[in-house]
């Protein structure tokens, strides 16, 4: 069976890493071999399936040893727990250099390297915050991840960030083979969540694929530098990845997804509350909110 | 200081009239704080010690004259030898207008190369509006039947998708749907020239058959496949295709540039001329096998006509010299069935003979030499089957294994044990090696010319010759047209090097009642 290569997305501090690491966890479990691929200069995206800080990344080494064609693929892939293949693309420090290269880099060596021919039946790549520029496109284009998964939760901005990525797809899927394969809910227990998510998955025409309940074992397990399924394999939690992770495997639901004007994206989020439709409080201060409340009493 | 419109003098000798001298002196005292002429001296000579050599060999984060190009002036190339295909740079104007220059002064010909000038808008929204405007102007200006294209840096940088954009411009009825532009990705700061040709074909190769590989048949058209990697000699294009004709095979030169740049001055100017057309491709799947000219180039190549038209694409030297010619023979005569000709073997006799003949005068000459792969591979393995010695073999884009397989040939040689082989090394490099240790001679393209100078200046004892075989040739004309490749191409080189040891003889013993007791008429 061909490998199915998926890129999961979503705005900074999601929880996207620690949802993939948690569901390839889940998947290596049940006997999938899976190789993860950092694209983030920061190299966070491996260190629970790895029980490291970071790993040595395809940038850090190739800066090292001279030249990106100087490394084989044995410097840079590891192997964590249950046998996850793991591997970071890297990057500059901040401030300086162009990441998106980085990505592009470290993608073309694993491609000519051969680390996808062996024999897998996932690759998962953990894209940084938003698709700021071509280079984080990289994992989405032809022959590449062909399917998306965007990490939401309930708050606007991660909603913001959700409907821009999904602009980004389309960019790609309307000549390509790219489609996006659902949303993960990584609640942050806000108010409707679920339903929240179930109708933006519905705008865009895709799915909600699971609903992540928040659980402080999250927390305790990646102090530990662990997945909440090797930490805690019995505990509650750890079955909502299993089930994610289930439900991934027999996902066929792939579309080119109809992205939300600002207009209807804010219209929905008015529908759910989040936002007031009274656009007469637009640009008020605090102060101004309470004089006007003060003249109308008065 | 004015010229005579009667007599009028270029910039040598015109400078060296006296008042024009004067000028320029007093430019130097007056403007440029000249360091003083014993200083100036002294850091020469320093440069052309051991000391400097041992020091120039630790640089690490520095170039100084590369020894090669960068990919998408391999594209460019690639892309001109298909019929009708106009070369599409996507990304900066300055760098086209480079390419274009660049073949220009080599070929003494036009080269047509279009840019969808990336600007910084472009650079910031990404270059996709550019792609739609270019395509859909380049193919109503200059009616190409297909386009290629390949990317300079900065589209690179900042990770512009073809595959996507190509799609998009099609999908946007920019372009028509069914207009065929094949794509490669070829970032400068990624390999060379000769990367990028490999990726470039691969890109005309992969948009022509992947699809459509369920109706081809291995071996069902008879014919042989040629594919000639970065090859700027026009004469190799015409032998191959000339020794195939006389074996009777039927064969597909895969990329040839012969005709577009070469075309003839009588009033017409052809845009297009000539190359391997697109219904040649398409049924390139379909031959016995595909033959790869320069193997070390074409890796990308290879693995593609491996993996997807299922050919052996079997390990093959370049043809060039003597027994490496017999190889790329016999191993046409066992995939055609056809016997080797009486023309070829009577070829291949007068090769030999012109060796003999010769062989006097190079046995045992020192060279050194530099240019691409395949190249410095077939041009080390000549000269040990001439008895000649290279001593500094060069390669500035090649890799370990291939060093490691050059060493062998080396070493199965007699005249091959006391060459080093370098790679990922630049001519400032070779300048030192040439220094310290003198060869005869040094074979490679017109940069060297700046070696020979400073080795003059160091003394006429110290001065190493020029010979021009490679790319680019810039300052002699015409040198584009011979042919390095086959019996014939040894011919050729082999009546340059030794022309050239003649003519410096010559010119050793030419002073009078001194050395031209050695100043012979018959050599």
């Amino acid at each position: 069976m061909a490998i199915r290569q998926c890129a999961v997305y979503g705005k900074g501090g999601i929880g996207k890493s620690t949802t993939t690491q948690n569901l390839v966890a889940a998947m290596a479990e049940a006997e999938k071999k899976v190789m993860i691929v950092g694209c983030d200069p920061k190299a966070d995206a491996t260190r629970l399936i790895l029980h490291s800080k970071a790993q040595e990344t395809i940038m850090h080494l190739a800066a090292e040893q001279g030249s990106v064609e100087d490394l084989e693929l044995e410097d840079v892939l590891r192997a964590g727990y249950r046998g996850v293949r793991c591997v970071e693309s890297g990057g500059p420090e901040p401030g300086v250099g162009c990441a998106g290269r980085g990505v592009i880099t470290a993608i073309n060596f694993l491609e000519e390297e051969g680390a996808y021919e062996e024999d897998l039946d996932f690759v998962f790549y953990d894209v940084l915050g938003d698709v700021v520029c071509g280079g984080f496109a990289m994992p989405i284009r032809e022959n590449k991840a062909q399917e998306i998964y965007i990490v939401v939760s309930g708050e606007m901005m991660a909603m913001y960030a959700a409907n821009n990525i999904a602009r980004g797809i389309v960019k790609y899927a309307s000549s390509g083979s790219v489609r996006l394969a659902g949303l993960i809910c990584n609640s942050r227990q806000t108010d409707r969540e679920a339903d929240l998510i179930e109708a933006l998955a519905a705008r865009l025409g895709t799915q909600m694929i699971h609903f992540v309940p928040r659980d402080n074992v999250v927390q305790r397990a990646e102090i530990r530098r662990m997945t909440v399924i090797e930490y805690d394999p019995t505990s509650k939690q750890a079955d909502e990845y299993r089930a994610l992770a289930q439900k991934m495997i027999d996902n066929k639901n792939f579309v080119v997804p109809t992205p939300l004007s600002m207009d209807e994206l804010e219209e929905l989020l008015m529908e759910f509350g989040i936002l007031d439709d009274d656009e007469s409080m637009v640009g008020k201060t605090a102060a101004e909110e309470a004089s006007e409340r003060m003249a109308a009493i008065g | 200081m004015s010229q005579d419109t009667e007599v009028i003098k270029p910039g040598y000798p015109l400078f060296l009239e006296e008042n024009y001298q004067e000028s320029l002196a007093q430019k130097r005292a007056c403007f440029e704080e000249p360091f003083p002429e014993e200083m100036l001296e002294e850091t020469f000579q320093w440069t052309t010690t051991e000391e400097y050599k041992t020091l120039n060999f630790k640089r690490e984060a520095l170039t100084i004259n590369p020894a090669k190009a960068c990919q998408p002036l391999g594209a460019v190339l690639c892309a001109l030898g298909f019929d009708k295909c106009l070369p599409y740079v996507h990304g900066s104007q300055g760098c086209v207008a480079y390419f274009r220059t660049y073949f220009n002064r080599h070929f003494k010909e036009p080269v047509a190369c279009v840019s969808d000038s990336m600007n910084e808008d472009a650079a910031v929204f990404g270059g996709q509006k550019n792609m739609f405007e270019g395509l859909k102007n380049a193919k109503a200006l200059y009616k190409p039947e297909m386009m290629a294209v390949s990317t300079t840096c900065m589209a690179e940088v900042i990770g512009d998708d073809l595959n996507a954009f190509i799609g998009n411009a099609k999908e946007g009825g920019h372009i028509p749907r069914d207009f065929p532009v094949a794509f490669a990705h070829t970032p400068s700061f990624v390999g060379s020239h000769a990367t990028g040709w490999d990726n470039m074909f691969e890109g005309v190769i992969r948009h022509f058959t992947l699809k459509s590989m369920q109706d081809k048949q291995l071996g069902s058209s008879g014919k042989l496949n040629i594919v000639p990697g970065f090859e700027t000699y026009l004469g190799n294009f015409r032998v191959i295709k000339r020794m195939l004709r006389e074996m009777g095979a039927e064969f597909t030169l895969l990329s040839d540039p012969e005709e577009v740049l070469d075309t003839p001055c009588d009033g017409q100017y052809r845009m297009y001329a000539g190359g391997t057309t697109q219904v040649e491709v398409k049924e390139a799947p379909n031959a016995v096998d595909t033959l790869l000219l320069q193997p070390w180039q074409l890796v990308k190549t290879r693995k593609f006509v491996q993996d997807t038209w299922k050919h052996e694409a079997p390990a093959l030297h370049i043809p060039m010299g003597l027994s490496w010619t017999d190889e790329f023979l016999m191993k046409v005569s066992a995939l055609t069935g056809k016997p080797i000709p009486e023309s070829l073997e009577k070829e291949r006799g007068r090769l030999i003979d012109m060796m003999t003949d010769s062989h006097a005068w190079l046995h045992g000459k020192r060279f050194a030499l530099w240019g691409d792969a395949d190249f410095v591979m077939g041009m080390s393995h000549f000269l040990l089957e001439l008895g000649a010695e290279p001593i500094h073999i060069l390669c500035h884009h090649a890799n370990k294994r291939w060093r490691k397989e050059l060493q062998g040939v080396l070493q199965s040689s007699p005249y091959g044990q006391g060459a080093e082989v370098y790679t990922g090394k630049d001519l400032w490099h070779l300048r030192s090696l040439v220094f310290s240790d003198k060869p005869d001679f040094m074979i490679g393209n017109s940069y060297g010319k700046f070696i020979q100078r400073d080795t003059r200046r160091k003394g006429k004892e110290h001065e190493v010759p020029l010979i021009r075989i490679g790319f680019p040739i810039f300052d002699r004309h015409h040198l584009h047209r011979m042919t390095t490749l086959g019996y014939e191409g040894a011919m050729y080189m082999l009546t340059t090097l030794v022309n050239a040891v003649l003519e410096r003889l010559d010119e050793e013993t030419m002073t009078m009642g001194k050395t031209d007791y050695g100043f012979d008429l018959v050599r």
